[in-house]
């Protein structure tokens, strides 16, 4: 600092480990109460000594909540939507920035519209899209009337039925949430800093558009790219509102919505100390990949939301 | 906008943005038009009946004072969620700021929460002030008075979402407080220190003013997070109970809509959710444009 603040100095580090410890209190607290028995835990005020119970709850949450394949269930939906989302975009910014034709403005407004809108607010039509994902092409036929003209053309009595359900499937749980103009932004915002010399040496070379891309414009996004890896994958962990609503099957239930069955309610028993291992279990996935790459999340973070 | 070196091609552009305009045509502009059309009309949960009713349901959920209450109940949270969030973030990131000599390690403290969904944040705080378990919920009876119980008090529950739902979002204000703190020129707190400003003036005076983009950002931020995101909170703290003093907008819909299977009415709400975000939006791409001015 400018000048010597000794008094200030200390004001400084007192409240900074206050702050510290007041996002942290939930976490030290359930961990504590991981490690203790069911009589510890319900004992008012609970023990902030540490117990030796700790691999029984976990063990006990891993295996009554179904944990493991609940959590792989989220691994897969995660990555999905990451690798999904990333490279429908950078392909798509690709094309919008690199490219001259005539609907470029019309792709690119039409994403852009996307933006911000979150799957929250259109939910039931899209959970009936995902019930049957041909619904838009069956509506398209329907008004065509193309059933009766093939009737005309063949003679026969033709009727066409698509139905593709995306229900309990980790396509429905990946697909519908990598429509998402976010991405697609930061590599547009991206590509525009790259210097024009770039691509008029590359044509001048006799490269082709996609030579470009593979050996220069993705070596350059590279950190952009692990920047957004952090960022889908939480998103995609996280996600609650459209898997509690396409998964009925218990098997493809996603962690975050599983845990909920651990959670002790009115007339259980109160073991919380089983609910919070298995909390601490299902939360540690995308915490060790925010810490893991604190660098690139940070920058990315920013980045993105300019 | 556009490159002036570009590559020319007749088919590659369009198979290039192709998987993005399949996405988005049949999980966003499709559902959004049916919703839209679905709030026109009045059908019965079996799907027997589909009657046009013009703007029928867009009336009824505005004479509905379950779902005014609504509106009042998502703007209290989100406001309450915004400034909590903030004002920690804040406070935290200027007191991390100053503390140079252990950025990295504090940074490494405080991020993690980020990663947390909001619906284990639930989780989390459902434990903490559980009315006959909970830590903090015996402090607040025995230092406060209070008789304190979401199950059975609205503003008890209210509170508890508050905390739920703006203790994860601190760390992601602190992360752009912190980004924000770091840009502030040395030379102006310096020149500032010369003339005799005290820490305090110099932050009032300098910091806060240069802060402002980032803090009208965060606030954009943070009122959508509230408005959506916390629906995990919700459905595992409150389920929108005890008698519908929690019930937020986002939550309304699921509960009309799915639960309820009021089909044309839950589409009507979307389509105002829709409207608000698309206000927000433009609000936030209006500001951008400022800021591009303001820096220079």
């Amino acid at each position: 600092m400018v000048e010597k603040t000794p008094f200030l100095d200390s004001f400084t580090y007192i409240f900074l480990m206050v702050g510290i410890l007041i996002v942290g209190f939930p976490m030290i607290y359930s961990l504590i109460a991981a490690t203790l028995s069911l009589e510890e835990v319900s004992r008012v005020p609970m023990p902030l000594i540490p117990g030796d119970q700790f691999l029984v709850n976990m063990t006990e949450a891993w295996t009554r909540g179904n944990l493991g394949s609940q959590i792989f269930n989220s691994f897969i939906m995660a990555t999905g939507i990451t690798i999904g989302k990333i490279t429908i975009s950078i392909i798509g910014a690709f094309s919008i920035v690199y490219f001259d034709y005539r609907l470029r403005f019309l792709a690119f407004a039409s994403v852009f519209c996307t933006l911000m809108l979150p799957v929250e607010v259109r939910i039931m039509p899209t959970y009936e899209v995902a019930a049957n994902v041909l619904r838009p092409m069956q509506a398209v036929w329907d008004v065509l009337h193309l059933n009766g003209v093939v009737s005309w053309f063949t003679g026969n009595d033709f009727h066409m039925t698509l139905n593709w359900s995306l229900l309990d499937s980790y396509t429905g749980l990946i697909l519908p949430l990598i429509a998402s103009a976010t991405c697609t932004f930061l590599f547009r915002q991206f590509f525009l800093t790259i210097p024009e010399e770039l691509c008029e040496a590359a044509k001048m070379d006799g490269a082709t558009p996609m030579t470009f891309f593979w050996k220069i414009l993705l070596p350059l996004s590279t950190t952009n790219i692990a920047a957004l890896i952090v960022i889908e994958f939480v998103y995609g962990y996280n996600q609650y509102l459209w898997p509690l609503l396409i998964t009925t099957n218990p098997d493809m239930t996603t962690a975050v919505i599983g845990l909920q069955d651990l959670i002790p309610q009115a007339d259980d028993l109160p073991e919380w100390n089983v609910a919070l291992s298995g909390a601490l279990l299902v939360m540690m996935p995308p915490i060790l990949v925010v810490l893991s790459m604190q660098r690139w999340f940070v920058k990315g973070l920013i980045e993105k939301e300019k | 906008m556009i490159k002036r070196s570009t590559f020319k091609s007749s088919y590659l552009p369009y198979l290039l943005i192709l998987p993005q305009i399949i996405v988005t045509l049949t999980f966003f502009y499709w559902p959004a038009l049916q919703g839209l059309i679905q709030s026109f009309f009045l059908s019965d949960p079996f799907g027997r009946s589909n009657k046009f009713v013009w703007f029928y349901n867009y009336i009824e959920i505005f004479t509905d004072p379950l779902y005014l209450k609504s509106i009042l109940i998502t703007f209290t949270f989100s406001i309450a969620v915004a400034s909590v969030s903030i004002a920690l973030g804040l406070f935290i990131a200027t007191m991390a700021n100053r503390a140079l000599k252990a950025t990295a390690l504090v940074r490494t403290l405080l991020i993690w929460p980020y990663a947390v969904a909001p619906a284990i944040s639930g989780v989390l705080w459902l434990f903490l002030l559980h009315p006959s378990y909970g830590v903090v919920a015996l402090a607040l009876n025995s230092t406060l008075g209070l008789d304190w119980n979401p199950v059975l008090k609205g503003d008890h529950a209210m509170i508890m979402i508050t905390i739920a739902a703006a203790w994860k979002q601190i760390s992601y204000n602190f992360v752009f407080f912190m980004a924000g703190l770091q840009a502030v020129p040395k030379s102006l707190i310096e020149a500032a220190a010369i003339d005799g400003a005290s820490p305090l003036k110099r932050f009032w005076a300098i910091t806060f003013p240069l802060l402002s983009p980032t803090f009208f950002f965060l606030s954009v931020m943070n009122i959508v997070y509230s408005f959506f995101e916390t629906f995990g909170v919700i459905h595992t703290v409150s389920q929108g109970g005890p008698g519908g003093s929690t019930n937020i907008l986002v939550y309304k819909v699921y509960q009309d809509g799915f639960v309820g299977l009021n089909l044309g009415s839950s589409s009507a709400q979307s389509v105002v959710l829709m409207l608000l975000i698309v206000v927000i939006t433009v609000l936030q791409f209006r500001y951008v444009e400022k800021k591009v001015q303001y820096t220079g």
